[in-house]
């Protein structure tokens, strides 16, 4: 799992290590440059133009030497180095961007940025995963019943929809055509504001209902597939010839054996809700993990983009990790003996 | 793994109705893209982004077909061509361009453009009026020609919202009861009285006087400004929404169709190969799956397009190194299956070549799997396409829906309420993930006989 981690994190850097480069290099010679013309004295003292700009170039020169900047990115002690800061948790200061408090820390603008994502994406994923849930023992209830067909069609039809586009349709509905709810997620007051906190849920409900919407059908269906399967087998047959409710077999028998796997969907879902979603957040313009990701990839910034990536694939991998141990508790049958 | 043959799935496929419908949808957008390849010339598309070629077209104007459904008539963007009189006094010659206009509608266009080319020599006297329904004749403009010794062509645009035209209708004010702070067109086609539409036929005319010397007209159209176009509208850079929809048609079925060909070839060579193998093989092979399953695949195509480039041949490539892990898995678990049943021993006994094993006994086994899952895989790869184009990472030379919807977001235009220009492509990639998916779910539930009910 660790070598997972660091092969992406390899990766990450090999696509945007050469890029960022020239474009440090190209940021130290204006750098220099601007230096020198802005102390006039440098420049009256030299009357070759050429010895001058020989100067200029020996001053880029050491510059470029002192950051490190003359070895290329893949020589091995830059990589090392930059592994090493990794591996202990160090990101290093941002290139471009700042936080809102000014900081440049990657630490912090990550954790800065990753609570409105969680409350936004991780607080849909628990509503989808509710209401897709009991929907879905609902209509494996009674397969081929209205409520049965209805989801099923609700999910294979919502499920091809972007959910960005209906982001732009809901905007456009809500927020143009009946003025109820702002088109922009960003609150205008400041966070010292004692309103901050409403104004921000109120800017939240748009780009919420939206995520529920296009997502609880595709979770509901799932629901009702894994249920299927288990309301075919013996002991349901048994529970049922023994005159126990439908109703009390589906909600607390069978959804108790349904368990493993929709918990591992669960699992995973809630941790990729976590990075939250690049285009919707460019949507709604919510200040989360994504936009952040987003800027990042646009500007060049190195350590930002090898942070966050490093960030979510370790949420992804502890995911995976632990969806595999509540599957285990969740059903024993898959517990080696060992 | 059940073995079902060709003929079976067939039958069982033709009694689906989603399927039947699914292949309905297909071949609809086939047609479509058919019809768009050989009727609009590539080279309307290729300018997709070049703004001098839509500069004849209005902004963001609502589709035609709108004042079918509304009762308000919209004003339709007119192209108008001249009719051209010529006629002599003593030295004076004279070419009048006299465009018709019948106008009904319950709006005012926004703007009126009149395209001139001409060839003369000497200097020309230009003089544009317009003759009104109620008989009033109003002068727009009186200008000259540059002067000229030789034969010259010169092309010209005359733009309603010139200020000169502005200044001539002051001299109309007093027959007008309003406010004239508003823009020329809207003084042109309104009643005397209030400021409202004047229906009836309005004949423009552009006079060009010349002393001994007759000019020619080369080119000559006068462009009515409206504020509906065509089928599908226009957008803020005065760009036919009709075009770029119908030219995303056939590059979202390629891209779809090529990605999830693309990875499902490679998925289940790959997972069959590993799954064959086993051993040393299997577990490194599956190692390597387990990294590129692990990988962010969207943040790592929005760096790929970002550091390397955004063609979209090499955007189809991108995609397929993200999609074809789950197949690679789930074929490699089949193929393990497969190679403990007697003819595939049979065939390693009789010392048949490895390669021979898995392309003749193996793969044609996984064949209904691999086509229900290129069709469940084609969505999934047309809406990552559309949403890195609406991130503004797409291909400018080949404009797709994703980057019509891109330019939407960027023009704000849910907040101004285009709706023409998000509602259609949008819809255009839900049908044809649909269409998609109908296939593979129809084509899923036979091969995999578990999941009926």
């Amino acid at each position: 799992m660790f070598g997972v981690l660091m092969i992406t994190l390899l990766l990450t850097i090999a696509l945007v290590g050469s890029n960022m480069d020239t474009i440090l290099k190209q940021g130290v010679i204006y750098q220099v440059r601007a230096e020198i013309t802005e102390n006039t004295t440098i420049a009256e003292g030299f009357n070759d133009p050429e010895e001058f700009e020989k100067f200029v170039q020996q001053k880029i020169d050491e510059r470029i030497r002192t950051l490190g900047l003359d070895t290329p990115w893949h020589s091995p002690q830059r990589l090392g180095y930059t592994m090493y800061k990794i591996i202990i948790l160090d990101f290093g200061n941002a290139t471009f961007l700042i936080s809102d408090s000014g900081s440049s820390n990657v630490g912090e603008i990550i954790f800065e940025k990753m609570p409105k994502t969680v409350l936004l994406f991780t607080t849909a994923t628990i509503i989808i995963s509710i209401i897709g849930i009991l929907l879905g023992a609902a209509s494996s209830n009674k397969i081929g019943s209205m409520t049965d067909r209805i989801t099923s069609t609700f999910a294979v039809i919502s499920s091809s929809f972007p959910v960005w586009w209906i982001g732009m349709l809901m905007i456009f509905v809500f927020a143009f055509v009946w003025q109820i709810f702002p088109a922009r997620a960003t609150p205008s007051i400041g966070p010292d504001d004692p309103g901050y906190i409403l104004a921000l849920l109120y800017h939240m409900a748009l780009p919420l209902i939206t995520i529920v919407l296009i997502g609880f059908g595709a979770w509901a269906y799932l629901v009702r597939n894994f249920m299927v399967g288990i309301m075919q087998e013996d002991f349901i047959n048994a529970k049922k010839t023994m005159g126990i409710s439908k109703k009390k077999i589906v909600y607390s028998h069978a959804l108790r054996n349904a368990a493993p796997p929709i918990v591992t969907v669960l699992a995973l879902s809630l941790s990729g809700s976590l990075g939250g979603a690049i285009i919707t957040e460019a949507v709604f313009d919510w200040p989360g993990m994504g936009r952040l990701y987003f800027e990042a990839i646009s500007v060049m910034d190195l350590p930002v983009i090898i942070g966050s990536t490093y960030i979510l694939t370790v949420l992804f991998l502890i995911s995976i990790f632990v969806a595999d141990l509540l599957y285990g508790y969740f059903d024993p049958r898959v517990r080696t003996s060992s | 793994m059940s073995n079902v043959s060709t003929n079976e799935i067939k039958k069982e496929f033709l009694k689906s109705r989603l399927g039947l419908t699914g292949i309905f949808i297909l071949l609809g957008l086939i047609l479509i893209s058919i019809f768009t390849i050989i009727i609009i010339p590539a080279s309307t598309f290729q300018e997709w982004n070049n703004p001098e070629k839509w500069i004849s077209y209005p902004k963001t104007s609502v589709p035609n077909w709108v004042n079918f459904i509304s009762s308000d008539k919209i004003p339709e963007h007119k192209i108008i061509n001249a009719n051209i009189f010529e006629a002599q006094n003593d030295e004076i010659f004279l070419v009048s361009q006299q465009f018709g206009v019948s106008f009904d509608y319950d709006d005012f266009p926004s703007d009126i453009i009149f395209e001139n080319k001409i060839k003369y020599s000497d200097s020309q006297l230009v003089q544009i009026k317009v003759l009104r329904p109620d008989g009033i004749e109003l002068e727009l403009l009186s200008t000259s020609l540059p002067y000229s010794e030789i034969d010259t062509i010169h092309s010209q645009r005359y733009f309603s919202t010139d200020n000169m035209i502005k200044k001539n209708l002051y001299s109309y004010k007093d027959e007008f009861k309003f406010d004239f702070s508003i823009g020329a067109s809207e003084i042109i086609f309104s009643e005397l009285d209030k400021n409202q539409v004047q229906k009836g036929d309005y004949i423009f005319i552009i006079n060009t006087y010349g002393i001994k010397q007759s000019a020619e007209i080369l080119e000559s159209k006068m462009i009515l400004g409206g504020k509906a176009f065509g089928l599908m509208g226009t957008d803020e850079l005065r760009r036919d929404l009709a075009i770029g929809l119908l030219w995303g048609t056939p590059l979202a079925l390629f891209i779809g169709i090529s990605v999830s060909i693309g990875s499902v070839v490679v998925g289940l060579i790959y997972g069959v190969y590993s799954g064959y193998k086993g051993k040393k093989t299997d577990e490194v092979m599956m190692r390597f799956n387990d990294i590129i399953y692990a990988l962010p695949a969207l943040p790592f195509l929005i760096i790929l397009a970002v550091t390397i480039s955004n063609s979209i041949f090499l955007m189809i490539g991108f995609l397929m190194i993200f999609s074809w892990v789950g197949i690679a898995k789930v074929s490699r678990s089949m193929s393990l299956q497969i190679k403990t049943r007697q003819y595939v021993e049979a065939a390693k006994i009789m010392g048949q070549k490895d390669s021979k094993i898995i392309f003749k006994h193996i793969i044609p086994q996984l064949l209904p799997y691999a086509f229900a899952s290129i069709a469940i895989s084609v969505p999934a790869a047309i809406t990552t396409e559309a949403g890195l184009s609406f991130l503004g990472l797409g291909d400018p030379s080949f404009p797709t829906w994703g980057q019509i919807l891109h330019d939407a977001n960027t023009y704000g235009a849910a907040a101004q309420g285009f709706w023409w220009w998000i509602v259609p492509p949008g819809i255009l990639i839900a049908i044809t993930g649909l269409a998609f998916v109908f296939i593979g779910n129809a084509l899923d539930s036979i091969v995999n006989p578990k999941l009926k009910r």
